[in-house]
């Protein structure tokens, strides 16, 4: 029980809150932004200009009531939101989130920030995601309705189309870097080409950076790629029968993957917690890294409210036909430039 | 250290379980899935030689034996779909009667 | 000593839910604890010092696999079978058949039991790497694959090709035409 164990369980608790705090910070952040981008003030009422707005979300939806439909399945109905946010949560677990720091001297040893990191942690975030779809195609069959049965089905029928390029896009930077661990993925990107440059991946692999982030807007089902929970065709899809807390899991866990995937993506391709030697200095090389998700998480939103709906046999062509290709073509060509130049 | 002979004991109860499924249970998809409990033992167990024997041959082979069953999973259940529409059953006691 | 009590929680684990699996009416749950059962032999896995193969096991297997087999449960809509018990003509349950099966079931566990006590006496490394550091890189992993089995592997993405295909023509409606 010496002070570096505990000082990595209080960070395994930071990053657990720190991740709740996200859920929430996204609900009041989207509809701020989605005000603002239509032209008027998103909550206003609830604290100064609407910042504990969120606050008031979760209290009334822990105060309604909560429902099961008749022919519901017992235990598939209350499992599924479970296992959405489970998966969401510890998809973060292999993330890092800073650099290695002593705090200031008062550890003998420097601890690693972030939750683990083992030797294959890319994949294990992979894994998680790919537990994530159980969560959804439950919710769907669990209610025992026709909405959310298509809702159910065309979600995970989604997700597992877009895992494929998610992956090759993935296997090009692990090339790169030759690492599958996210913490060496980060310090790889640690070189700088003419003094200020960063060797960032997003100037490497900008084609795999492009194929990252649509194929993860589509793993998160959010807009564009959000059809199987659409307001306006679907009532609400996989989460139509469902209320109160057990509703409330389910917007939490797409958040979280949110959070997780912009998290990744800013390791993978933005150079993580690099990129300032000023602050990295001090010590604050996680400002750096919240800062770049922060970046990312607005970009999500941005694109959300910016760009019309696909539709489901659009957006499976699209994913079937031109990105998995695409990511192929660009493992293929980084696989062989690397080969060139190293070999 | 567990030796080498708890793996292996693991892997034979789940095998045996497996080959209980196969033979005892009346539903297409469940003897699929029994096949794949078969398999997973058969993965445990190469693991696990692979380990002790210090070969990275039998992670070698585990990798293979997915693979096959992924396309052996994907092939059946496509099989079963395609009797379920004929007979409208998954007892494969309901198959017994060739043409009809 | 949490080395030993991860191995008997992950393989309680595998056991148990795998037991589920076969008893269990429902096929729906059976999915499902199948699922639970490939995480503990994940679990194994990485306890055997085969980190990748846990999580290919995962994203495989248990992401990809039984997802397959949940959507083809979900689109029969399978319905919970009776067990074999309540079906007292089968021609399993006549009595000779019974007898003689468990008779062999019985050779067949004192036979495996003498065989795998006996695999303790498997000290000696067959190849003479005996840690278990140059087994769990994956690097090592990949330059095996690639290097000496490059032909199962080219052969396996042809066999994923043909069951591919072979899945699509088999599942199709006929067309009216």
């Amino acid at each position: 029980m010496d002070l570096k164990f505990i000082i990595e369980l209080a960070i395994i608790g930071l990053t657990f809150f720190m991740l709740i705090n996200a859920s929430a910070i996204l609900v009041l952040a989207e509809r701020k932004i989605m005000g603002f981008m239509q032209q008027r003030y998103g909550p206003y009422l609830v604290g100064p200009h609407g910042a504990l707005q969120p606050l008031a979300d979760i209290l009334k939806l822990l105060f309604k009531e909560e429902l099961r439909p008749k022919g519901a399945d017992k235990w598939l109905f209350t499992l599924a939101p479970i296992l959405s946010v489970t998966a969401a949560f510890a998809a973060f677990s292999t993330v890092p989130w800073g650099a290695e720091t002593t705090f200031f001297g008062l550890l003998s040893e420097p601890v690693k920030l972030g939750v683990t990191d083992i030797n294959v942690g890319l994949l294990v975030i992979f894994a998680i995601t790919s537990m994530g779809v159980y969560g959804i195609v439950l919710a769907g069959w669990a209610s025992n309705s026709k909405y959310s049965l298509f809702g159910g089905l065309r979600a995970s029928a989604q997700m597992i189309s877009y895992e494929l390029s998610y992956a090759t896009s993935l296997a090009a930077v692990i090339l790169l870097a030759g690492s599958l661990s996210l913490r060496d993925v980060v310090d790889s990107q640690n070189v700088y080409w003419l003094g200020f440059i960063p060797r960032w991946y997003i100037f490497l692999q900008p084609l795999g950076f492009i194929i990252y982030m649509i194929a993860g807007v589509a793993e998160t089902n959010r807009a564009p790629f959000d059809f199987p929970e659409a307001e306006q065709e679907l009532v609400a899809g996989y989460n139509t029968e469902y209320s109160s807390v057990r509703f409330a899991l389910f917007p939490q866990a797409e958040y979280i993957n949110m959070a997780t995937m912009s998290a990744v993506a800013t390791d993978l391709y933005l150079g993580g917690w690099h990129g300032v030697p000023f602050l990295e200095n001090l010590g604050l090389g996680w400002l750096i890294f919240l800062a770049k998700v922060g970046v990312i998480l607005f970009a999500y939103i941005w694109t959300r409210w910016t760009l019309p709906r696909y539709r489901y046999d659009q957006l499976m062509h699209f994913g079937w036909k031109f990105l998995l290709p695409a990511s192929v073509i660009n493992l293929l060509v980084t696989a062989a430039l690397f080969l060139y130049l190293n070999g | 250290m567990i030796p080498l002979s708890y793996y292996l004991i693991v892997s034979a109860i789940l095998f045996a379980l497996g080959t209980a499924g196969v033979f005892l249970r009346r539903n297409l998809i469940t003897i699929l899935l029994s096949i794949e409990i078969m398999l997973n033992a058969v993965n445990l167990t190469f693991v696990a030689f692979g380990r002790y024997a210090g070969d990275v041959n039998g992670q070698i082979i585990v990798f293979f034996v997915i693979t096959v069953a992924a396309a052996e999973a994907a092939v059946g259940l496509a099989l079963v779909i395609a009797l379920f529409r004929t007979r409208e059953s998954l007892n494969p006691d309901a198959f017994t009667t060739l043409n009809w | 000593m949490a080395e030993t009590f991860a191995f008997y929680l992950f393989s309680g684990l595998a056991i148990v839910t795998s037991a589920f699996v076969i008893g269990q009416r429902n096929p729906m749950y059976s999915v499902l604890l199948l699922v639970a059962s490939f995480g503990a032999m994940a679990g194994l896995f990485i306890q055997l010092d085969a980190p990748f193969l846990a999580v290919a096991l995962m994203i495989v297997y248990a992401g990809a696999i039984m997802v397959l087999f949940l959507f083809v449960v979900m689109l029969l809509n399978a319905p919970t079978e009776d067990a074999l018990q309540y079906d007292r003509t089968h021609p399993l349950r006549h009595p000779v058949v019974t007898r003689f099966g468990a008779l062999l079931a019985g050779v067949l566990v004192i036979q495996l039991a003498y065989a795998l006590l006996r695999a303790n006496e498997l000290r000696v490394p067959i190849s003479g790497r005996a840690d278990g550091t140059a087994v769990s890189s994956v690097a090592e992993l990949g330059r095996v694959l690639f290097q000496r089995h490059v032909f199962a592997f080219e052969a396996t993405s042809i066999l994923i090709l043909v069951a591919m295909v072979g899945a699509v023509v088999l599942a199709r409606k006929e067309s009216d035409s």
